[in-house]
């Protein structure tokens, strides 16, 4: 983010002709800082900080505690010591697997379609009605995306009814897998190519022609400009998308909540059933615990996201 | 559209070497027709007749001539509540964020990274991890304020920080709010006209995407009202959902088609923008998942 200096410095030589002009701002900035002082516009970011720490920080500061406070109000490293459960380690790796699954598949697809509109008019019809479908999509899981796929691939989905009388085929024939982890695999997918979409595209639009000249004129050929120039400066957007996408399943809630009923196969629904249960005590700070594993994966993950976006904004504008 | 310009370069759209028309319809047909399926289908349960087979209109009539009442009219309730915490959302935009983020434009550039690193930061921390912390703090808000549903606005509004911030953020780049401020300072205006009569209109495109933005977000929002017990429009469907699927998937069939309409219109005026001043494409408003 650029912030520019609002007055050149004194040492600066200005040039003459914006003289006159350098002069109304200086007086007009003078004027501004008179009237609306420092410590008063400062109570005017008080509303918005006062906001944020309650609802963003302090939340996030109860989920971390709560992992290590005990049943009797204590401190400890029990519920801590629970992330090392079988059961937990367990989840943990469904939802990692789950995650660079779908985000790897949706990525590779995602790119695919942004490449196929490349060629498409940026204000073009194609273009805002693809943006807006991704953006939909991408926000509306959960109910719709578990209705959606019930009704595709459920035991009497369109697709399921269509393979077993038209083909033959069973796809259900080792047992019914959709309410389990592999049936989150393709709604995931659905959410993860769009989400592709939307964050890959910017890359592939800042794409320069005088990039694609320059090749040209050195003798330079479509294979050479897409192998020698275009990939290696997509390659840390198309990277930081991954890991979006890695993240976005990763913590993903709803579409699973919705599919799974039983079980808790992934670190979300583990924390749901922790949250929700009333049979054991001291399961609310084994949902702190869990939560505070699902920040520091999610923090490695969106730390490396925001070195890879910093390499890519270099060729952006 | 692609043509190919005395070099032999083939552009199309500004861009280079983009693929040809046939390898971008084989592309996008395909993929469309993937994803078109589990839509098709949720259309085609719909229409089933029930045990007999066929396919009729009656679930939808039905839904319809039942005037929404009866077994729907949870459903009515919770998209009332959607919707009124869609109103509260967009006014903690407005009235929160909007005016931190031009005082921090105007008077404090040097905190313009801490916004944008506050405002991007509930990306990454999971609605389900959020969650966990704000048990207890609406616990105690609900000792305050009562437990109405519309103080989930509250925890809306972190959520659709992100995207609300970049919508309004990719508008202020491309406005010289600072020079206005002064003109119109210098003019003789108090700082309410300097932000209601000459700033807000020029953000007007901005402001306007991130309310549409956080709309489409609220009324997608599942994971915080399922948790913290409170019904809106998502966990009502997945209510509905146990007793009468049909009517469930009619419903998110339809809230799917307005929230496509909502954004096609955000879209559209993000491209109206571009081609009216022909200024540099700025980020498209609709594209809500990007982060810097």
């Amino acid at each position: 983010m650029r912030s520019r200096p609002f007055r050149t410095p004194p040492w600066c030589p200005r040039p003459p002709r914006a003289r006159p002009q350098r002069r109304f701002s200086a007086r007009s900035g003078q004027r501004l800082s008179s009237r609306f002082r420092a410590p008063a516009a400062a109570l005017g970011l008080l509303p918005f900080a006062v906001y944020v720490l309650l609802f963003l920080a302090l939340p996030t500061l109860i989920a971390v505690v709560t992992g290590f406070i005990g049943a009797d109000g204590g401190f400890t490293l029990d519920t801590l010591a629970a992330l090392g459960n079988p059961i937990v380690l367990n989840a943990f790796g469904s939802s990692v697997w789950l995650s660079a699954l779908t985000a790897v598949i949706g990525a590779v697809l995602g790119a695919l379609v942004c490449y196929a509109l490349l060629g498409a008019r940026p204000d073009g019809a194609l273009r805002s009605t693809v943006d807006s479908l991704s953006s939909v999509i991408a926000q509306f899981g959960g109910a719709m995306l578990a209705f959606a796929f019930t009704a595709t691939i459920g035991i009497q989905g369109m697709v399921t009814v269509l393979l077993r009388d038209t083909f033959g085929i069973d796809i259900f024939a080792d047992g019914v897998w959709l309410y389990e982890l592999p049936g989150l695999v393709l709604p995931y997918i659905y959410f993860q190519v769009p989400l592709m979409v939307i964050t890959f595209m910017p890359a592939l639009a800042s794409l320069k022609v005088t990039w694609a000249e320059a090749n040209a004129t050195l003798g330079g050929t479509a294979r050479s400009y897409w192998l020698r120039i275009a990939l290696p400066v997509l390659a840390p957007s198309f990277l930081g998308s991954l890991l979006l996408l890695f993240a976005n399943a990763f913590s993903s809630y709803a579409t699973a909540a919705t599919l799974i009923s039983q079980g808790a196969q992934i670190v979300p629904l583990q924390i749901r059933s922790a949250l929700t249960s009333e049979t054991m005590l001291g399961r609310e700070n084994l949902a702190g615990a869990l939560a505070l594993g699902m920040i520091i994966v999610m923090s490695v993950v969106m730390t490396g996201y925001a070195r890879l976006a910093s390499r890519a904004a270099r060729w952006q504008r | 559209m692609s043509r190919r310009d005395g070099r032999g370069l083939n552009t199309a759209g500004g861009v280079a070497h983009a693929p040809t028309r046939l390898m971008r319809t084989v592309i996008l047909v395909s993929v469309g027709l993937v994803f078109a399926i589990p839509i098709l289908a949720m259309v085609e349960f719909t229409l089933r007749r029930g045990l007999a087979g066929g396919y009729d209109l009656h679930r939808w009539t039905d839904l319809f001539q039942g005037g929404l009442t009866g077994a729907y009219r949870p459903v009515l309730a919770a998209l009332g509540n959607s919707l009124g915490l869609a109103v509260g959302t967009v006014a903690i935009v407005l009235v929160l964020l909007v005016p931190t983020m031009l005082l921090v434009h105007i008077r404090f550039p040097q905190l313009r990274r801490v916004l944008e690193i506050i405002c991007i930061l509930p990306i990454s921390i999971p609605a389900i991890v959020l969650v966990v912390g704000l048990a207890p703090v609406f616990s105690v808000v609900a000792r305050l304020a009562g437990s109405g549903v519309w103080t989930l606005a509250f925890a809306y509004g972190i959520t659709v920080l992100p995207f609300a911030y970049r919508a309004i953020q990719a508008n202020l780049d491309g406005v010289d709010v600072r020079t206005l401020s002064e003109a119109a300072r210098t003019l003789g205006a108090g700082w309410a006209s300097v932000l209601l009569r000459v700033l807000v209109p020029n953000l007007r495109r901005g402001i306007l995407a991130g309310s549409f933005i956080a709309v489409a977000v609220v009324l997608g929002e599942f994971t915080i009202a399922s948790l913290l017990s409170r019904v809106n429009l998502q966990t009502a469907l997945v209510v509905v959902g146990k007793n009468d699927p049909y009517s469930a998937v009619i419903l998110s069939l339809l809230a799917l088609l307005a929230a496509f309409v909502l954004l096609l219109a955000i879209g559209r005026l993000g491209s109206e923008r571009r081609r009216s001043t022909a200024a540099p494409a700025p980020t498209p408003l609709t594209r809500s998942g990007d982060t810097p």
